[in-house]
């Protein structure tokens, strides 16, 4: 029992971070856009996260810096393609060469610092039981997730706006046509996924290892880039892919660990990749609406007008 | 008094030209003014990050060995991108080509020579269009955005470099440092004697000039761009979208496997773990630098190399600091694709 | 993907870098240049090399001058950055990675006139040395005290790549622990990178989780230590001192010291006595240095690992004497053997007792 549940303490740490940079990233490609600078973006949300619980010793503070900061650095990603209609592709690969720069520049002053954990706001009595810290153990970071994974499963099914957004990414010219500003929307929603993916790599520099270092997410962005489309661009799929993920990872450590050596690593560390062409196939030779890809995804919005 | 941006009729040649140039002399002015406020002597990074690699004639063969594989992939995927096909794989494909190479080169033990390169490099290719073939399949059978699958396919084909060379590749005598053997001295290309310019940098300079002549001078070029700009048109005119997507994409593969198989047997000489150092993805950047023309890639590729090798020159003559370099040059590249817009539009007074 | 040793950044704003322009006018002094992985500013691999850099400067400061690279890649990048240093008139160029290999080796065929130290490799030249440290001495004081702190007796590693140095690594620590309790085993989950902090995390969650209670680290960031600072176990630094990160948890550290090595390098280059030389230092030499060790040591443990430091400074002391038996108990060393260097530099398995998947 103690062992089950230390295992899934691991997993919902491996899975929090790309579960919230891939319902950004969901948002962002639900409107249309194709953002590939996720790992840049989350690397500096790891660095303005940290930055900002240096100075505020608030890691509240320090999780809405992270936010600000995606956010902002994903602005530049959105005039660019939205005002300037440049290619989404060489933007978002230009934006993360921009974000790891920007975020190692930043990282300078504050490498070799430490913060307290961003851990459990439960009583000890619930965060440190052997039993109820399966429950209450975890960062707010965590409920934040999966609670945003609903909020935004509703928002983008049962409300107005995310079924403008929807419109926007399926049909821009239509949803334009009848006097939807399409630019806005994918403005608020590249800033959405940039705050997102900023709070995710905040939970690295804040959470899992409270500290600074270069390059710290190491590929976390690229991985939930795979999530969003091996979960055919749908909430709940989204978080059982995000967890599908995370339990492949620890299959990998626990499989090492424990002595077994019947695939090679390479199988374990290829296969969140590997299953999500296998998944993308599946999806969209079944062509279930709503399960494959935005209609305009990664295409510039050009009114003739 | 406001502006508004005004189409222009024919995208303008001469923006085609001045945006890039423009992007970069204001890149340079930026870094000065950065440099210096970081501490650094400006002028003297901004000289030696654009300047020295193209003025000092030692300096040459680091550029053109750099330039190299990143003109040989831009190539392959411009031809993808007129058509609307946007491979981003070319890293994955880049990686497979070499491992192909390589592979071929281990099955001629010590063996060498012209023939035993002429197969391995077209092992490269035939690797590098076979592992751009999954994404072709998937969108012409499937409907799959090769964009995200040729993606996905780049991080398998990471771990299957790492299995091979950790594990059954791995070089005998190499101390069980995960990497292959060096090649036998038969194996490797040609190169000018005393630098490292070898025969892929031909190649890599012969090339535009095949692609120019594909795409404007042959049917498949017309094709390509009439099903990019308008598939109604393609289909009233009898062109084959999918066979166009499944041409354009092993183009694509295949010109990123010979990079990679120039890199292994002209520059690397042997397969580790640093050998994917992100050439397939630079490419995409230099494809689009270029404007999708051969020879704009070969220019753009160029001018990537020499930030590149300037950027780590200018780290030991005057300590940049490496993540400025970055910055730097993404801010190069948010410049020139930014100005991009106004080649097809114009700024006129709103009325 | 890179082999990269990328290690931790540390040190509030690196001292302002002097202006390193190659002034043509210092023709008096010797040119000594450093190729070097990571950022100078990293408290780690490239940190205790741009120490032993820092320590050429302080003794030979009115011979010598140096320069230095940092963050070249393990690529073609690395000859230019190699043949950059030649050009710019370094008499002696220290290659400070293992993948600078063959890319030192083809350069110095080049500068037959430059001297080359390259580091953790094994191809030399006429003017290419080979250089390395002797980390598994350290790694067996800290099995020592591992083997001694343990309650469970299961003993966490925390590798990077099967390479002979972090094998050598595990072994020492294994055996080392053994020493102290017989029936001590060794879990080993290998991550494939030098540098990754959410899988060393995880990593070291899942050893703790298959009951480890100290757990040591061959790959480069703080990231093991922190998670045992918060399960209150221990663990121990890698290539510096890393308290500042864990000041409960870290029980001590193997640093990296190169100085001692570059000085004498470098004065042989004054003096003009250089030779190629495969040089494999160790404790003895003070290559290899041990951190001061954490309250929470128990006098008699840090008796036992002060033993062993002074065993392997006087030469009564290796950690590779026989009998040693492998995985599948075959004996490979005879009782009262010593392992041979030449045998440690290509080793490829692991003693009794380690657990692992490969």
């Amino acid at each position: 029992m103690d062992f089950t549940i230390a295992a899934i303490i691991t997993i919902v740490g491996l899975t929090t971070p790309i579960l919230l940079a891939g319902l950004g990233e969901l948002v962002v490609e639900k409107s249309g856009v194709l953002n590939l600078g996720v790992e840049g973006l989350m690397l500096v949300g790891a660095i303005s996260g940290f930055g900002v619980t240096v100075f505020t010793f608030n890691p509240w503070a320090g999780v809405l810096g992270a936010a600000v900061g995606g956010a902002l650095a994903s602005l530049i990603f959105a005039v660019l393609v939205l005002q300037l209609n440049s290619n989404q592709v060489a933007t978002g690969l230009a934006l993360t060469i921009f974000g790891t720069g920007v975020s190692s520049l930043i990282g300078v002053n504050f490498t070799g610092r430490i913060v307290a954990p961003f851990g459990s706001i439960f009583p000890d009595a619930l965060a440190r039981d052997p039993f109820w810290k399966l429950f209450f153990g975890y960062s707010p970071i965590v409920y934040f997730a999966i609670i945003m994974v609903f909020v935004v499963g509703w928002f983008l099914k049962r409300t107005r706006a995310g079924l403008i957004l929807r419109a926007v990414g399926e049909n821009d010219l239509s949803a334009h046509s009848i006097g939807y500003s399409v630019i806005r929307v994918r403005y608020m929603a590249i800033a959405f996924g940039g705050a997102m993916a900023g709070i995710g790599g905040a939970y690295f520099s804040l959470v899992i290892t409270p500290m600074w270092a270069e390059k710290m997410t190491a590929g976390r962005g690229w991985i939930a880039l795979a999530l969003v489309v091996f979960a055919g661009w749908r909430t709940g799929r989204l978080l059982a892919g995000a967890y599908f993920f995370g339990i492949l990872m620890a299959l990998e450590l626990y499989a090492k660990a424990a002595g077994f050596s019947f695939l090679p690593s390479q199988f374990w560390a290829a296969m969140p990749y590997a299953m999500t062409v296998v998944a993308l196939a599946i999806i969209s030779s079944r062509g279930t609406a709503g399960a494959s890809a935005p209609a305009c995804l990664g295409k510039p919005f050009t009114p003739s007008t | 008094m406001r502006y508004k941006l005004e189409k222009r009729r024919e995208p303008s040649m001469a923006m085609l030209v001045i945006t890039p140039v423009a992007s970069v002399i204001v890149t340079m002015l930026v870094g000065i003014l950065a440099f210096d406020a970081l501490g650094v002597d400006g002028w003297a990074a901004v000289r030696d990050i654009f300047l020295t690699p193209l003025l000092a004639s030692h300096k040459w063969q680091d550029v053109a060995v750099k330039a190299a594989p990143l003109v040989i992939i831009a190539l392959g995927l411009s031809v993808g991108n007129r058509a609307q096909v946007w491979n981003i794989g070319a890293e994955g494909q880049y990686v497979i080509g070499a491992l192909a190479a390589a592979g071929v080169g281990l099955a001629f033990g010590q063996a060498g020579g012209f023939f035993v390169i002429l197969a391995m490099i077209a092992a490269g290719c035939l690797g590098g269009a076979l592992w751009a073939l999954i994404p072709a399949v998937l969108r012409t059978r499937f409907s799959v955005n090769e964009v995200l699958s040729s993606l996905m396919l780049t991080y398998v084909s990471l771990q299957v470099l790492g299995y091979l060379v950790g594990g059954p590749w791995k070089d005998p005598n190499g101390r069980n440092f995960p990497a292959t053997a060096p090649l036998p001295e038969g194996q490797m290309l040609p190169a000018l004697d005393g630098s490292t310019i070898h025969l892929g940098i031909v190649v890599a300079l012969i090339l535009p000039f095949a692609f120019w002549l594909l795409m404007s001078r042959s049917t498949f070029g017309y094709q390509v761009r009439v099903v990019g700009s308008s598939p109604h048109a393609a289909r009233h005119g009898g062109f084959d979208a999918k066979q166009t997507i499944w041409a354009t994409m092993l183009i694509g593969g295949a010109m990123a496997g010979l990079a990679g198989s120039l890199e292994l047997t002209g520059a690397l000489h042997k397969v580790d773990l640093g050998f994917a150092s992100g050439y397939g993805f630079t490419a995409i950047i230099v494809a689009f630098l270029g404007r999708l023309n051969p020879f704009g890639c070969l220019l753009a590729g160029i001018v990537l190399a020499v930030t590149s090798v300037g950027g780590q020159l200018a780290k030991t003559t005057v300590h940049i600091p490496d993540s400025t370099a970055g910055i730097f040059q993404a801010m190069m590249l948010f410049l020139i694709l930014a100005s991009d817009i106004l080649i097809r539009y114009r700024i006129a007074k709103r009325a | 993907m890179t082999i990269s040793r990328r290690n931790l950044l540390k040190g509030a704003a690196a001292a302002p870098l002097a202006s390193m322009a190659l002034p043509a006018f210092a023709q008096d002094k010797i040119k000594i240049g450093f190729i070097f992985l990571g950022p100078v500013g990293d408290y780690g691999w490239t940190w205790a090399h741009n120490k032993g850099r820092e320590a050429v400067e302080a003794a030979l400061g009115d011979k010598v001058e140096t320069i230095y690279t940092e963050n070249v890649a393990e690529d073609a990048s690395a000859e230019a950055a190699i043949r950059d240093l030649c050009n710019a008139g370094c008499k002696l160029v220290f290659t400070t990675s293992y993948g600078y290999m063959d890319q030192t080796i083809k350069v110095a065929a080049e500068f037959p006139d430059v001297k080359f130290e390259h580091c953790t490799g094994f191809k030399r030249a006429d003017n290419v040395s080979t250089y390395n440290s002797k980390f598994h001495e350290g790694r067996a004081v800290l099995g020592t005290i591992a083997g001694k702190m343990s309650k469970s007796g299961t003993l966490g590693y925390l590798g990077s790549f099967k390479v002979p140095e972090v094998v050598l690594g595990v072994n020492a620590f294994a055996l080392a622990a053994q020493k102290q309790n017989p029936a001590a085993t060794v879990k080993l989950v290998m991550i494939d990178s030098w540098f990754d902090p959410p899988k060393e995390a995880a990593a070291t969650e899942t050893l703790v989780n298959l009951g480890c209670d100290v757990v040591t680290t061959h790959t480069d960031s703080p990231a093991a230590l922190q998670i045992l600072e918060q399960k209150g176990l221990f663990g121990f630094g890698q290539g510096a001192d890393m308290s500042t990160f864990a000041p409960t948890a870290h029980l001590t550290a193997i640093e990296d010291i190169w100085g001692p090595y570059y000085v004498a390098r470098a004065q042989a280059i004054v003096d003009g006595t250089w030779a190629s030389a495969d040089t494999w230092d160790g404790m003895k030499e003070g290559t290899v240095v041990i951190s001061p060790y954490n309250a929470a040591i128990p006098a008699d443990v840090a008796a036992l690992a002060d033993g062993v430091q002074a065993g392997y400074k006087d030469g009564t002391y290796d950690i590779f004497t026989g009998p040693i038996f492998d995985q599948d108990g075959v004996e490979r060393v005879k009782a009262g053997e010593v392992m041979a260097l030449a045998d440690l530099a290509v080793i490829d398995w692991f003693v009794k007792g380690v657990e692992s998947a490969s």
